[in-house]
């Protein structure tokens, strides 16, 4: 069966509770998981004090300024810090987001902070995403053409290049994918959200010429009809696209060449 | 087939596993066929129920037997069990993940359908024949 319970040795404890900042006057509290795979520990909820006056206006800065000015042991990834790298996904306030472009004021009381779900962790925030680049690597997410290239480049009216816009903007966070429970009980089999939306980018570009294979390689029970339009990845996208809607237009691509 | 976490196979394998199927359309659409279907023919069937409701045993029998009665009885009670053992499926392929449990259950699923569906055909035909 799907397993509703994390098992023993993944279910969460209470952490330590970190002091709060001296001096400050403006303080907001922060519930972290933290998990360290050197030991035999639980995971454990670790709360933290950050202190507002002396740190940007994002989660991203709180986790920063916890990670310099708290506990240099704190793991997560980050980068570019401004929504275009997808490295700082994970679980805050109940919603798979962007860190930093997530702001503090958009989280009511307690900032609680997960790694994304149901997905191994590596340590703390950080979660294991190798299947879901393998699934993203699997649709072949490349122009593919029988067509000898031209001396140029492969031309697209500026129509067919219309039909791009809400797909190209992915930038491969994985929101979606760890919000979407049929990828939690199917993760395995169903290639989730992110790599169906990412599959639909190529098979309405106008210069691509294996629409048919692309379709052949997705019409499967679970590799495309596990989504049942939850719609759980369209809510979570940080970058405001709508995944549910990209793979529903699959499935109509699939029956216009039946019907 | 479910596929190991722990196995050593490469993510790319894990991934293609055993290839498309190929198939699983021809369900969808089957599923919105029936789905359509069931909006037009649950409306008559909550119409005839509520007419046999205000008849005795005797008058509900004319009734069912008249054929505008049979026929979308019987293709309220064909479509319905189409689609609700279309819908079971996916729930059992959602959820069950043990092979064998999953494909025990998958073809109960199947018995089942065809036994309600058959059933209730039965009993709106020998209904139907007999008045």
């Amino acid at each position: 069966m799907a397993e509703f319970n994390l098992p023993k040795n993944s279910r969460l404890t209470e952490g330590k509770t970190w002091p709060k900042p001296e001096g400050a006057r403006n303080i907001r509290e922060f519930r972290i998981y933290r998990w360290d795979p050197d030991g035999e520990s639980n995971p454990r909820m670790d709360t933290y004090f950050v202190d507002l006056d002396d740190c940007g206006p994002m989660i991203l800065d709180a986790i920063l300024w916890i990670k310099n000015k708290v506990d240099p042991t704190l793991t997560f990834r980050r980068s570019c810090r401004e929504g275009i790298c997808g490295s700082c996904a994970m679980n805050i306030d109940g919603t798979n987001t962007l860190a930093c472009t997530k702001g503090m004021d958009e989280v009511s009381g307690v900032v609680k902070i997960y790694p994304l779900p149901h997905m191994p962790v590596v340590k703390d925030l950080v979660p294991d995403l190798t299947r879901f680049y393998a699934q993203h690597a699997s649709i072949e997410p490349w122009l593919k053409t029988d067509t000898p290239a031209p001396q140029k480049e492969w031309r697209q009216s500026p129509e067919d290049r219309e039909h791009l816009d809400g797909l190209y903007e992915c930038i491969l966070c994985a929101c979606c994918s760890t919000s979407c429970p049929s990828y939690w009980w199917n993760g395995d089999r169903y290639l989730g959200p992110a790599a169906l939306l990412q599959a639909y980018r190529w098979l309405i570009d106008s210069r691509d010429e294996a629409t048919g294979e692309r379709l052949d390689n997705l019409e499967d029970p679970f590799r495309l009809y596990r989504c049942h339009t939850i719609m759980n990845c369209s809510n979570a996208c940080p970058k405001g696209l709508n995944p549910a809607k990209a793979i529903a237009e699959i499935k109509k691509m699939m029956v216009a060449r039946q019907v | 087939m479910h596929s190991n976490p722990h196995s050593i196979r490469t993510p790319a394998a894990r991934v293609r596993g055993l290839g498309s199927a190929r198939s699983g359309t021809h369900h969808f659409w089957m599923t919105r066929v029936t789905g359509m279907a069931n909006v037009v023919l649950t409306l008559a069937f909550v119409m005839i129920v509520l007419m046999l409701a205000k008849a005795d045993y005797a008058g509900a029998l004319k009734i069912v037997g008249h054929p505008l009665a049979a026929i979308p009885l019987l293709l309220f009670v064909g479509s319905a069990a189409i689609h609700m053992r279309l819908g079971m499926q996916v729930i059992i392929e959602d959820y069950v993940h043990s092979e064998g449990a999953k494909v025990a259950l998958l073809m109960l699923n199947t018995f089942f359908a065809v036994a309600i569906g058959l059933a209730s055909a039965y009993a709106i035909l020998k209904i139907g024949f007999a008045s």
